[in-house]
This record gives structure tokens, C-alpha cells and sequence, in this order.
């Protein structure tokens, strides 16, 4: 350990909110569903996780935690063969396609993306 | 659409950004396999959101502060006790509540990325989850704490605690001066979110 890393700051302690965002709510939600499902372990969890918060580049002071979660949670599912990444960023993209033509105000359906086929 | 409510002039577009595009991509395939039920996706919400949170933890405390025979129960079996108290966690992981005491204080951390005691604490603050405290509860808990206004007696030995997937830990913070014969509700105001991780005390009596 270099003692450059002894001064490194900590965040500010004041009471955030538990999410910033709606998106991280719903992808720890996810998560924890999953793992009532069966479908992983939490020790598989937690080891996902792991590996995205020690990667190279994170922020030093946790506010992209749950970016973090979310790319775990999707190398889980990829792994587990549920949603393969190719899947997951042609929905993505139709979701935003979708996001797009729906008029503000109204719900944003996945049946709003203008290159939907059927 | 000629009726509308002017009450914004630029009537944007809805626009998903990447991340909340991605969520709803998962929750769109999840839901298609039969492995997630929507409405069952927000109970999980609304618990964490406004349900779960640290005076689930307080209330732990301030019994064992005012019950001998349940803190006894609490220092052999933390996860029945608590849970008697209504508090389960959805992980079936363990807990162990560590008891601060003049000789020694207990201080929580989570090397391996951010496991924390949901069913008491709720989820975990900002910075429990940020690489420097991560790192730094572990090579310099007294530098750590001096940063969270807390300087302990140089006689009192710092013991650090790091959580796995399986294992979670309450601190029990020192019960303050002043405070005999308070009520378990009261005294359950005295007990911060930060006293039950360790990086702080608890209040004292006013």
C-alpha cells in the first residue's frame, strides 16, 4: 500500500437519498429478485460486484456505485445465459428508439419504437 | 396536439439515457422468461426507498442497552435475536453484533465491495461503498474516524470487521452517560446510522 493511498478523501457524509436515479432502484430490485429466484448465489453476487467496483477507473467517491451494479448484474445474466449481451443492446437501443417518438407526457411502450416489426 | 398545457416551452421529447435504457432492456427480457414480476419489482423498491433503514438498528440497540438477558442473546446468536425483533435478511446471511466497550471499538467494512447489514441499516451510505474507505477503514481506522469527528482514547483498541456475502456485523455503540432509566424509544433517538457502523458514537444525552 503506497501511503499516497493513506490521504485519499472520503465522500462527504451527509444523508443522501438510497437512489439517485429511478434506473438504480429498479436494477437493485432486479437483483435482489433474482437472487429470491434462485438464480444466483449472493456469494456469486457478491463476487460479480466485486470485480466492478475494484476495476480500473472507478470513482473515488462511489457515485457511479450502481453503473458498477448494473454491469455486474448484466455479466451475471450473460454468464447465466438469461440475457446475452447482444440481446440486452438491441432492446436497449429499441428503448430508446421508443423513449424518442413517445410525446411527452405519455407512457413510453416498448410498441412506440417506430423500427418495432412483428 | 393544439390543447395543450403550456406549463413547459419545450415539450422535449422522452428521452431514456443509456443506463435506464439498459434496466428497461433487462426488465423487458426478465419479464418475458417468466423470472421477475413487475409489481413484485416495486414492493422491493418502496421497502428499500421508505421501510428498511437504520432505526430498524436503533431499536436493536436501544434493547440491548435496556434488556441484559436479550443483549446476552444478541452477543451469541445476533441473527435470531434480531430477527425476533421482526428484522430478516433476504440474503440468508448471518449477523454478528459487535459490542463497543471502553477497551475496544468496532468499526465495519466491506473490502470486497459493499455488503452491510440491509435488515437493520437499510442500504449503505455513499461513502461505505467508495474505494478510499474501503481501503483505508482497514490501514488507518483511527485517520478514518479522526475524519468523522471521532477520536477515542489512544488506549482503546480499533478492531475492524470486514462483512462477506454471508457475514454481516451491528455495531452496538456505547450506551451514553446520563441516560438511566430512559426508555427504549428514547434512548433509540440517541442512536445514529454511523454508531451502529462504527464510524461514529452514539448521541449524547442532552
Amino acid at each position: 500500500m503506497s501511503r499516497h493511498e493513506k490521504g485519499r478523501p472520503l465522500p462527504p457524509g451527509i444523508d443522501e437519498p438510497v437512489f439517485s436515479e429511478p434506473w438504480q432502484a429498479e436494477a437493485f430490485a432486479l437483483t435482489v429478485a433474482l437472487h429470491e429466484k434462485g438464480l444466483f448465489s449472493w456469494r456469486e453476487w457478491a463476487e460479480t460486484l466485486s470485480a466492478e467496483v475494484k476495476a480500473p477507473g472507478v470513482a473515488e467517491d462511489g457515485s457511479d456505485y450502481y453503473d458498477c451494479w448494473l454491469r455486474a448484474l448484466e455479466k451475471l445474466l450473460a454468464a447465466k445465459g438469461v440475457a446475452p449481451q447482444h440481446d440486452v443492446d438491441q432492446l436497449a437501443a429499441a428503448w430508446q428508439r421508443a423513449a424518442h417518438a413517445t410525446p411527452h407526457g405519455k407512457p413510453i411502450l416498448l410498441e412506440n419504437d417506430p423500427q418495432r416489426t412483428r | 396536439m393544439s390543447h395543450d398545457h403550456d406549463h413547459d416551452d419545450h415539450h422535449h421529447d422522452n428521452e431514456l439515457d443509456p443506463m435506464a435504457a439498459r434496466v428497461r432492456a433487462l426488465e423487458t427480457i426478465l419479464t418475458q422468461k417468466g423470472l421477475i414480476d413487475p409489481a413484485a419489482i416495486d414492493v422491493i423498491v418502496d421497502t428499500y426507498e421508505t421501510k428498511v433503514g437504520p432505526r430498524n438498528g436503533a431499536s436493536v440497540v436501544a434493547k440491548a442497552w435496556t434488556d441484559p438477558e436479550f443483549a446476552d442473546w444478541l452477543k451469541r446468536d445476533a441473527t435470531a435475536a434480531i430477527a425476533s425483533l421482526g428484522f430478516t435478511g433476504r440474503q440468508g446471511e448471518h449477523m454478528q453484533a459487535v459490542f463497543n466497550t471502553t477497551d475496544q471499538h468496532n468499526m465495519v467494512v466491506c473490502t470486497l465491495c459493499s455488503c452491510y447489514p440491509w435488515s437493520v441499516l437499510g442500504l449503505p451510505p455513499v461513502w461505505y461503498k467508495s474505494p478510499p474507505y474501503r481501503s483505508r477503514a482497514v490501514i488507518d481506522p483511527r485517520g478514518v474516524l479522526a475524519e468523522f469527528g471521532v477520536t477515542l482514547p489512544s488506549e482503546t483498541k480499533i478492531r475492524v470487521w470486514d462483512s462477506t456475502a454471508e457475514l454481516r456485523y451491528l455495531v452496538v455503540p456505547m450506551r451514553p452517560a446520563g441516560t438511566e432509566g430512559w426508555s427504549e424509544e428514547d434512548l433509540a433517538d440517541l442512536v445514529t446510522r454511523d454508531s451502529m457502523i462504527g464510524t461514529g458514537l452514539a448521541k449524547e444525552a442532552p
